[in-house]
């Protein structure tokens, strides 16, 4: 199969990037994009000129590297990572346009490599249950209700790649948070620090400058992991309810 | 070169039940107040980096926490599927801390230290019981207990999983725990860093040189100690089930300060993988080793049998691990079961286009307990081979080969999990680790959580308590390494010939699957170490690295770890010449039982080999640690 | 290179609802539920309308009539119109000013790379401009029939019925009005919808349910609307009795 790629070249942060038309020539149909963009690439290297950069790791659809926009579809055309889009999904002769997750909050580093730091510290304000290691309760001696489980588990598999954030018109992060604030919330174990969690996280989204959700629903469609609007319906309740109890919480210690 | 070292692994006298114990209660301790003044690094954040980061910034140290990736919770331990083992005896089988014990050593073909091992099972309930702790959605019952399921090579359900990505919600236990202590202020995450070399200042590791891989810029970082979690080698192999970035360059670059490089040639070749379909691929697909629960392999009796699977009738197909292995069947351990299929591909029984695949059917399971159920279990796994191949796994069966996916070798370390280099200390699957010469299923993640939360703390505390201090990086010795980091990847870079890294690196794959993967021959051996050498000289004659060492710069990064893979290939070629036996992974063809089976050779390989650098151009030195087996009998591995 | 200060938030009340974007969408939310109680009343004070001219005393006069004398003695004359307008005037401020410093927001996030539809709903994809067009009709609305400075028909103080048949005996009108209705049912369908999530009432199970009466609402609204300037257009409901209407008030000569 034959492509035409328009690629974001850029070569640092900061500067004004540009498409470039780079051909691909005899792809097979049954080799991943990132593979079709490795074959560019060698050729690329052996021809002297500058080879694309994109970040990939794993390429099974599980560590969340992948970050292309490919014809203005976070990942590509299939519901799933880039890595696990095939060529035979395209049409032979396609013009293809290749691009970087886009939001304000995911700099460029360099062609089509971004800086999706914002997610990390959204985790650090408080995606997480304040334990330490050493000695711990017989998890037994918890029983957690395999329903209970499953909401948790079906938030908790999201593989941070961010794809949410580039499909969002508003730019927002909030499937993201909202997948690890119903995680984490629904849990006995994240009971102690359910409010606090999710204020400081949403802070923090408030901080790196994403935009606020208006329930477009494009997240979850380009959520390769599947996860469902639900769980920003959750991080609306779980905020609300915060704000709500901090309030109460204070008026009671002035009225002490 | 003569030997400078006597491979002393600490092991603590008494009885086996009671050695971590007596080894913690007689540990050097740090003062609460005196922790914030010492530093620690860790490289890498997979499930060993991070819980040991995690932990260390817990008690109190500062912590600098590396990884290569764009953030710490890519590291490659998020790919694990299947689950994890701890002898907890919930399904009120008779499991015991000695069985996780006997099965670890036996699966291993007494390769491993007990010591070790006794450890590693005496610790694994905690494991689980630090991951509940955290949030982790281990699956459960419907009464809300949590479930557990079996896995090959044991005959007891001690395996916790949450679906099929038990590794991901580990590993994200681990990173939000470490994520706390980056906001407590304790620990520092350096990503997008990449360790290029260890500082040693009279033979004790004091810090690292690392590239910070957005600007190009050399960075030195100096502490009181540095354990590198920098995970496996098997992309030695090219197509590997790891990650396109996994890479030895940590470990080989300690290896080059004068750590010792244990057992490099046992490699798991993992039976549950996807066949590779053409020669662009980049990497091999695991699926979980859980399908072989229900799944059942076989092939034609017959050659090149070009009827659809469902059309073979029953008496045509050759059930291979049933038929040799009657009471484990399709779960044996991965060695045996990657080797019956190898044998069966190379008697001209494989199917695919290649020839090089297995049935793995579920058509059976489906009949019995139904499609519903069968979804249940391994729905996301199905849909991703569904993904993958375009085949419909409820309807025509699997095909599955063998794929390299886990190195037991590893840096050298004592019980401490100390290397040669004293302060320079190896977690998780960087160390030669506790698997002997395989791994069985759901035990990395046992290993890494283990040395990462409950030993690395301990015993680095105890290096620090007795010859910790910070010497200054203005010091002459991270100048003068600074300096050696500086000239390779100039040297990388002046080379300007006309091949991009990663072909090299293919045919060096290429080497290593056919000559050093799951059966390996004198011949085939030193016929690889001469090929090894020619690629060596086309790279440093003819790769090109495209671009400037000043900025993002991805082909660097590979040619750079390409350059250690081909110093590793060597090591691991020898290693696989000299132990003149079969074990575990380990399959020399002039050694084997008249059925095909591994043959040990107790009396002359019953140790471990760790290689020292023998410097640029000199032959590595070998050293052996005997191996003394005590608590379990020394006996031939059968799961007939 | 990852930096937190380590704190968390320890704002309170208000002030943190509205620096934060779920909290300041909570008060769109909240706004726009108090907008879509008084269009409901609305709409169902306008098919007083349908009872016809009367006999020189539409029914619908008298309703506008009783909206001011309401609470009377207890309350002044126009009290309560006038308190509904205040509370009105409030949630549309807060309404239009979250929308726009939100939507500043989710510019400035996006950094000038406007995202492709992938899946987004009409209403959805719309909410924007509907609500716009709304805006801007509310202000001619008012202008029309509130104060009655747009004149373009004849328009008499208090004559409610026989303002509304001048009116949309104009095509114009009744198509702008029709157009308008119309916006405010897309308006409707994604906004109520989207305000019940952003206060965290729906639920898995209850989405699709909510979905479906976030719809219903819209086409309820939009019908009860409608039927007045169509009905007026075709002439079902007939003209009011001139001699009565010019009685009673001064004519606003042309």
């Amino acid at each position: 199969m034959n492509f035409t790629l328009q690629i974001w070249r850029q070569d640092r942060p900061g500067d004004s990037g540009r498409y470039e038309t780079i051909e691909a020539h005899e792809i097979d149909a049954e080799a991943s994009f990132l593979e079709m963009l490795d074959q560019v690439n060698e050729r690329l290297i052996a021809q002297g000129s500058r080879a694309v950069a994109f970040d990939s790791d794993c390429r099974e659809g599980i560590c969340g590297a992948c970050s292309l926009t490919i014809d203005g579809l976070p990942h590509g055309p299939q519901q799933v990572t880039t890595c696990q889009t095939y060529m035979r999904d395209f049409r032979d002769g396609q013009t293809i346009r290749v691009e970087p997750f886009r939001n304000n909050a995911f700099p460029v580093m360099r062609d089509l490599v971004t800086d999706r730091g914002a997610l990390d510290r959204i985790i650090q304000s408080g995606g997480y249950i304040s334990t330490s290691t050493g000695p711990q309760p017989e998890p037994n001696a918890m029983p957690v209700s395999p329903e209970v489980q499953t909401t948790a588990m079906d938030a908790a598999i999201c593989i941070g790649c961010g794809a949410c954030v580039a499909a969002c018109p508003n730019g927002a992060a909030m499937l993201f948070t909202g997948a690890k604030v119903t995680h984490l919330n629904s849990l006995p174990q994240g009971q102690a620090e359910r409010g606090d969690r999710v204020r400081s996280m949403v802070h923090q989204m408030d901080a790196e400058g994403f935009g606020g959700c208006t329930n477009f629903g494009e997240c979850s469609l380009a959520c390769p992991q599947e996860i469902s609007i639900d769980v920003i319906g959750t991080l609306n309740r779980e905020y609300r309810k915060a704000v709500r109890d901090e309030k109460k919480a204070s008026k009671k210690m002035v009225a002490q | 070169m003569s030997s400078t070292f006597t491979l002393d692994a600490k092991i603590p006298a008494g009885p086996i039940e009671g050695k971590w114990n007596s080894w913690l209660d007689a540990h050097r301790l740090v003062g609460p107040r005196n922790r914030a003044s010492h530093t620690v690094i860790v490289v890498g954040t997979g499930l060993a980096g991070a819980s040991a980061a995690a932990s260390l910034a817990a008690q109190g140290y500062r912590v600098k926490s590396f990884c290569f990736q764009d953030s710490a919770r890519r590291a490659h331990s998020i790919a694990a599927q299947g689950g994890i083992n701890a002898a907890k005896d919930y399904a009120n089988e008779g499991d015991s801390i000695r069985r996780l014990f006997v099965d670890t050593i036996r699966g291993g073909d007494f390769r491993a230290r007990e010591a070790n091992v006794w450890r590693l099972a005496e610790l694994s309930a905690n494991i689980v019981d630090q991951a509940v702790a955290q949030g982790v959605p281990f699956n459960r019952e419907y009464g809300g207990q949590l479930a557990t399921r079996s896995f090959g090579g044991v005959l007891v359900q001690r395996t916790f999983y949450s679906r099929g990505q038990t590794g991901q919600q580990l590993l994200l236990g681990a990173y939000s725990a470490l994520q706390h202590q980056v906001a407590s202020g304790n620990a520092k995450i350096y990503n997008r860093h990449e360790m290029l070399d260890v500082v040693t200042v009279d033979g004790e590791a004091r810090g690292i040189i690392a590239r910070n891989l957005v600007t190009g810029e050399l960075e030195r970082h100096a502490a009181d100690a540095v354990v590198l979690a920098s995970g496996g080698y098997t992309n030695v192999y090219y197509l590997s089930t790891n990650a396109m970035n996994s890479n030895v360059t940590a470990a080989w670059r300690a290896h080059k300060r004068g750590a010792l490089m244990a057992n490099p040639c046992y490699t798991q070749i993992h039976p549950t993988c996807i066949p590779q379909s053409g020669e662009y691929q980049s990497k091999l697909t695991l699926m979980s080793e859980s399908l072989r629960n229900d799944g059942r392999v076989w092939v034609p009796r017959r050659g090149r049998d070009s009827r659809p699977p469902a059309q073979i009738p029953e008496a045509e197909r050759y059930y291979f691990l049933e038929e040799r292995y009657p009471a484990f069947g399709n779960l044996v351990p991965r060695d045996v079961a990657s080797r019956a299929a190898k044998i069966v591909c190379d008697e001209g029984l494989g199917v695919g286009g290649t020839g090089r695949g297995v049935y793995l059917d579920f058509r059976d399971a489906i009949d019995t307990v139904g499609r519903a159920t069968v979804q249940g279990k391994y729905g996301n796994l199905f849909d991703m081979y569904h993904r993958i191949t375009a085949e419909d796994p409820y309807e025509t069966p699997m095909m599955i080969y063998p794929a390299p996916h886990y190195a037991m070798g590893g840096l050298w370390v004592d019980y401490e999990l100390q290397t040669t280099i004293d302060g320079l200390f190896a977690v998780g699957e960087a160390n030669f680790s506790d698997h002997g010469a395989n791994r069985l299923g759901a035990s990395a993640m046992m290993q890494c959580l283990a040395d990462g939360y409950f030993i690395v703390p301990h015993t680095v505390t105890n290096h620090i308590a007795r010859r910790g201090g910070i010497v200054d990086d203005r010091h002459e010795a991270f100048e003068r390494t600074e300096q050696e980091v500086q000239d390779r990847i100039a040297r990388l870079i002046n080379v300007n010939g006309t091949t991009a890294p990663q072909v090299i690196h293919r045919e060096l794959g290429n080497v290593m699957l056919d000559k050093c993967g799951m059966s390996r021959t004198a011949e085939g051996l030193t016929e690889a170490i001469e090929r090894i050498h020619q690629i060596r000289d086309e790279f440093w004659n003819d790769v090109r690295v495209d671009g400037r060492a000043d900025e993002l710069n991805q082909s660097l990064e590979l040619a750079g770890r390409v350059a250690d893979f081909i110093e590793l290939a060597e090591v691991m070629c020898l290693d696989a010449l000299k132990r003149e036996e079969s074990a575990g992974g380990h399959f020399r063809e002039e050694h084997q039982t008249p059925d095909g089976e591994a043959l040990r050779d107790d009396d002359r390989f019953a140790s471990v080999t760790a290689w020292e650098y023998g410097g640029e151009g000199g032959m590595p030195v070998a050293h052996e640690e005997p191996l003394e087996f005590e608590n379990v009998k020394l006996a031939t591995r059968s799961y007939k | 290179m990852l930096v937190t200060d380590g704190t968390r938030a320890r704002r309170s009340g208000l002030r943190e609802l509205w620096d934060s974007s779920i909290g300041k969408k909570i008060a769109v939310a909240v706004s726009g539920g108090i907008l879509v109680g008084y269009v409901v009343l609305h709409m169902l004070g306008n098919l007083n309308s349908l009872y016809g001219p009367g006999n020189g005393d539409a029914r619908v006069d008298d309703y506008a009539h009783w909206l001011r004398t309401f609470g009377e003695p207890l309350l002044p004359y126009g009290f309560v119109l006038w308190a509904v307008r205040v509370l009105l005037l409030a949630a549309l401020v807060v309404h239009v000013t979250g929308i726009v410093q939100l939507r500043a927001r989710s510019r400035a996030a996006r950094g000038g790379h406007p995202a492709r539809r992938i899946g987004r709903s009409f209403s959805a994809a719309t909410t924007i401009v509907t609500g716009s067009l709304l805006l801007a009709f509310i202000v001619f609305h008012i202008l029309q029939f509130t104060t009655l400075t747009i004149d373009v028909t004849p328009l008499h103080e208090g004559a409610v019925y026989a303002n509304l048949y001048n009116a949309f005996q104009k095509w114009y009108f009744v198509l702008l009005y029709v157009l308008a209705v119309g916006s405010l049912g897309f308006h409707l369908r994604h906004g109520v919808w989207s305000a019940v999530q952003t206060l965290g009432f729906d639920s898995p199970e209850k989405n699709q349910a909510i979905r479906r009466t976030a719809g219903a609402l819209a086409v309820f609204v939009v019908v009860g609307f409608v039927l007045v300037p169509v009905l007026f257009w075709t002439g079902a409901l007939s003209a009011p009795d001139v001699a009565n209407t010019q009685a009673s008030i001064t004519v606003v000569a042309r």
